[in-house]
């Protein structure tokens, strides 16, 4: 697993029936692209993020194919529509198997 | 071929007029709490600059608005690992940072904003990475941080945070007042092969655009940066260095003496402006 992983994610604690709320998720990862080289010359296998997914109330909301030139750290800013109160579950899939996962409560009011 | 050079010098204005006009009425409130002091009255030692102003008001919209929430600031993913560096045991005392400061709240509000400061006991002037260091290898027993380390640069982040929005406000007299003036010394002496001194870019040029870049006035308070060009914190020598590698000169290294002096006397030239540490800059 790579180092030093760690998801974090933004969302308003609570919104109006049928508000567009937005939502901040960033991953600090390295997403070593597969292209560098170290400093023997050897190239240094890919190890990126290839996927980050986003359900509301078990409703797919963004499903993202994350591809080799995007920098490290990725962040994603989108918005969502809230018709009522649920939880947003995020998942972050790793190359190398790992799945990262963190969830955030809304409430209508 | 003169019509050519003259329109061209035209653009460079009318480039440099639109870069000024995008910052000029923009202000920096961080998670729309902390106002930041980004122009203010030069202290009094400046004799040819009336207003100094953070790197923050010479960055672009998208730039600036990277720093206006903690969350968009990606300095801030380094400073959420300096705070598991800071409760980590480490060395032959058994001691982490915490057990001596506290949280980073408590023990290291106010800290960055007079750093680098004199100590009277060691009898030397001392950095935030000289105190660090200090505090690892004499009161840890644990091993120095590399000036240019991530754990150290991730660290003066953490500690620049509890002092953000307070005004710099390092002392240039008693006994550090040689040293400034050997940094002022070194700030206004030109360097390598494009003879170039400090103040020929940020204070006589600030603002006007050096090929594709914008021109800032050389301010510190906003160390350590996060740079768009290599996604990490960067230290201020590290920065300094690039500088005068830029003037195609051999480089001072970080923690010299020359460097040491050259810090003291550019925070002094930000007195009055506010920590803003960990910013965005490109």
């Amino acid at each position: 697993m790579a180092s030093g992983v760690k998801p974090r994610v933004k969302v308003p604690k609570s919104a109006a029936a049928g508000e567009s709320v937005s939502i901040k998720t960033l991953i600090s990862h390295t997403m070593e692209s597969g292209q560098r080289k170290d400093g023997d010359g050897n190239l240094i296998p890919r190890s990126i993020i290839n996927r980050f997914t986003c359900d509301f109330n078990g409703q797919n909301v963004i499903d993202v194919t994350l591809e080799p030139a995007i920098s490290t750290n990725p962040y994603f800013e989108f918005e969502a529509r809230v018709d009522a109160a649920g939880e947003f579950k995020f998942t972050w899939y790793d190359d190398d198997g790992s799945v990262y996962e963190d969830a955030k409560s809304i409430a209508i009011g | 071929m003169k019509l050519k050079s003259l329109t061209s010098a035209l653009a460079v204005l009318a480039l440099s007029a639109g870069a000024v006009a995008a910052a000029e009425d923009s202000e920096l409130i961080i998670n729309g709490d902390i106002e930041i002091v980004t122009r203010t009255k030069a202290p009094a030692h400046m004799e040819n600059i009336d207003e100094i102003r953070s790197g923050w008001t010479f960055r672009s919209e998208e730039t600036q608005a990277l720093q206006m929430d903690d969350f968009d600031n990606p300095g801030m993913i380094f400073v959420d690992q300096a705070r598991e560096t800071w409760d980590q045991v480490d060395g032959s005392e058994g001691k982490s940072c915490a057990s001596c400061h506290g949280t980073p709240e408590e023990g290291m509000a106010g800290v960055r904003a007079v750093y680098p400061k004199w100590n009277e006991a060691a009898g030397e002037l001392r950095t935030l990475e000289m105190q660090i260091n200090d505090c690892r290898e004499n009161r840890m027993g644990a091993e120095k941080w590399g000036w240019n380390a991530g754990p150290m640069v991730n660290m003066t982040a953490l500690i620049s945070v509890q002092s953000r929005g307070m005004p710099v406000n390092v002392a240039i007299d008693g006994p550090v007042q040689e040293i400034w003036e050997k940094g002022k010394e070194i700030y206004y002496t030109r360097f390598g092969q494009l003879d170039l001194s400090c103040a020929n870019c940020h204070e006589q040029n600030y603002d006007n655009l050096i090929r594709a870049d914008h021109l800032s006035q050389g301010q510190i308070n906003g160390f350590p940066a996060y740079r768009l060009k290599n996604a990490k914190l960067n230290s201020i020598h590290n920065r300094f260095k690039g500088c005068v590698r830029d003037t195609r000169a051999e480089t001072f290294k970080e923690g010299s003496p020359e460097f040491i002096a050259l810090e003291l006397y550019v925070a002094s030239r930000g007195n009055g402006l506010s920590v803003e540490g960990p910013s965005v800059r490109n």
